[in-house]
């Protein structure tokens, strides 16, 4: 292998396969007979097995958080800027871990996986998992890990939920939670761009209604379209603003429905490059999981109530541009945790990239998080 | 760790002010030394509300819980009767309504504890009588076009705005700018007090 030192990264890395043949109870009644996660880890567990910090991912994203599983990859994982050696989660000093989600298409258990009772894959047959189910998935995960608690866990946006659950469901199995551009649940206008997308996958010709592995075809148009629509979500009109204006790709009005302005180019790539890395099934499947998220549904719809047991401190992070999961959804999180006189520290980071943001370096986030990640690291001498 | 001696000494009057074990709001808690402190001798379980970026790096080192927002939006995210002491140390000048300000810290707490520059003090009334010009003293450094400072108040017209509001001062304290209190800001606290520190509550009829 030639010489492959990427700075400040975790260099090559590779991910592993955990099987588990003890039934998964889910909350939709049904049960996953066995299954795999595939997760990756960076650092190392030390001694006294007590630096280990789970990273949730979101709705699109993997178990692939950081540096590169090849030196040819382009790009390194979805959390590079946040993840690695002197970083605000530093591998010098934490094992860290995340799990690709059940449900998902890259190397865990999930539609596109081969059914063990039919030989075929599961498609549409694979059960509705919600984020319940796979804070459950990882407790398991946990216990063959050997990690009695984790120090901490992290995640933005779909991961930040999953924090939150993991807090409520196992309260003494973490010690600290970090909940990034996350809502305590989805509003109706969030849920209605999640069936917008899946409507444009289930009305796309290939479909085939989720069996489209035994056409040998992908509902691409249809997730295409889905994909451009969450694009839209995940910046704000201002950072759209800067980033496209109206420019144009040739200088000037074509009179036609090719591509003629930057943002389409742009929006029409993401679709595109989008359609190669990802299955349509997972994607409805996680946006379902999205739209069940209401930890306070099972606390007679009392965040407050949901929050009473927990035992983590919290640290929640928003966004001043994110519309998608505004601060004002981060500070329903936060005003539940106050009810309970739990620790908890709120900050706001001033940025215009919309909900992206928490995948930025933007350096008072940058700060903050450090901040916080040395003093809580320092407090338990690790 | 921070001990009697490095705290501000206007802080350390405070500190004289809270009882142990209780829950206490810091509103406008700057670096966080209050509470940090608070925390460690007294076991006070607190919040500090702040919301320049730079300090709440500060309370984070400082391991304060803070909660990153703006006084002037009031204290919404808090139910009536929440704490034991709401605090605001040299920030009252520099809300756009103290009056429905100290009504919300008597709402969330049960008892208030406010500091503020004290602009009757006798180099304050010179400035403006002899020179004619807005004063600018040790206390009060800004110019009036850069000033934090929006309402600014004397003792006496504290003292007032509490009677009127049914507010009963339990303990005051006027220091010099060294937060020492003197025989001469105990004989004559409007004239010679430069900063005023009051622990009131809520009269109950």
């Amino acid at each position: 292998m030639p010489d492959f030192n990427p700075e400040n990264s975790v260099g090559i890395v590779s991910p592993q396969t955990m099987h588990f043949e003890e039934p998964l109870a889910l909350d939709c009644g049904r049960s996953l007979k066995d299954y795999h996660l595939t997760y990756e880890s960076y650092g190392s567990l030390n001694k006294n097995r007590d630096n280990a910090i789970l990273i949730c991912h979101a709705l699109s994203s993997d178990h692939h958080v950081a540096g590169y599983n090849s030196p040819d990859d382009k790009k390194p994982g979805w959390w590079e800027t946040c993840i690695g050696p002197g970083k605000p989660i530093d591998s010098d000093r934490f094992f860290i871990v995340c799990s690709n989600n059940l449900g998902g298409c890259k190397g865990s258990t999930g539609p596109s996986s081969v059914d063990p009772e039919t030989n075929k894959p599961y498609g549409p047959d694979f059960p509705i998992v919600t984020v319940k189910d796979w804070v459950r998935s990882q407790e398991v995960f946990r216990q063959k890990l050997g990690i009695k608690q984790w120090f901490a866990i992290v995640g933005g946006s779909l991961g930040g939920m999953q924090v939150i659950q993991w807090s409520i469901d196992y309260p003494d199995r973490l010690k600290h939670a970090l909940v990034i551009a996350a809502a305590p649940k989805l509003s109706a206008q969030n849920i209605a761009f999640n069936e917008v997308a899946r409507q444009a996958i289930m009305s796309d010709p290939d479909f085939h209604k989720g069996n489209y592995y035994a056409h040998n075809v992908s509902p691409k148009r249809g997730l295409m379209l889905a994909r451009m629509l969450g694009h839209i979500t995940y910046l704000s009109d201002d950072a759209m603003r800067q980033k496209f204006g109206r420019d144009m790709r040739e200088g000037k009005i074509n009179f036609g429905f090719d591509v003629n302005f930057e943002v389409e180019s742009y929006l029409r790539y993401q679709g595109n490059a989008f359609v190669d890395r990802f299955d349509a099934n997972t994607y409805l499947l996680m946006t379902k999981a999205l739209d069940y998220f209401d930890p306070a549904a099972d606390y007679n719809n009392s965040l407050a109530q949901a929050f009473k047991h927990v035992r983590a401190r919290f640290l929640v992070i928003s966004f001043t541009s994110d519309w998608r999961f505004s601060p004002a959804r981060s500070k329903e999180i936060v005003k539940g945790l106050l009810d309970n006189y739990k620790p908890v520290t709120y900050v706001e980071i001033e940025a215009n990239q919309g909900h992206d943001a928490f995948l930025m370096p933007i350096d008072d986030y940058i700060e903050i998080f450090s901040t916080y990640m040395n003093t809580i690291a320092n407090e338990d001498g690790l | 760790m921070i001990t009697d001696s490095h705290l501000r000494s206007d802080l350390q009057i405070i500190s004289k002010w809270i009882t142990t074990d209780s829950r206490v709001l810091d509103m406008g808690c700057g670096n966080g030394a209050l509470l940090n402190y608070l925390q460690q001798q007294l076991g006070v379980f607190g919040y500090g509300l702040e919301i320049d970026q730079q300090h709440i790096v500060d309370c984070i080192a400082a391991k304060v819980n803070v909660i990153q927002s703006d006084l002037n939006a009031g204290l919404a995210e808090f139910d009536d009767s929440s704490f034991d002491f709401v605090i605001m140390t040299q920030t009252l000048q520099a809300i756009s309504r103290p009056d429905l300000l100290i009504d919300e810290m008597l709402r969330v707490g049960r008892e208030g504890i406010v500091t503020f520059p004290n602009f009757g003090h006798w180099k304050t009334r010179l400035n403006l009588t002899l020179g004619g010009r807005m004063p600018v003293t040790r206390s009060l450094p800004n110019r009036w076009y850069d000033t934090p400072n929006i309402h600014l108040c004397t003792i006496r017209d504290f003292e007032k705005f509490c009677q009127k509001r049914n507010i009963v001062i339990l303990k005051r304290a006027v220091v010099d700018i060294s937060h020492q209190p003197t025989l001469r800001t105990r004989l004559f606290p409007n004239l010679m007090g430069e900063i005023a520190l009051y622990h009131f509550k809520r009269e109950i009829h």
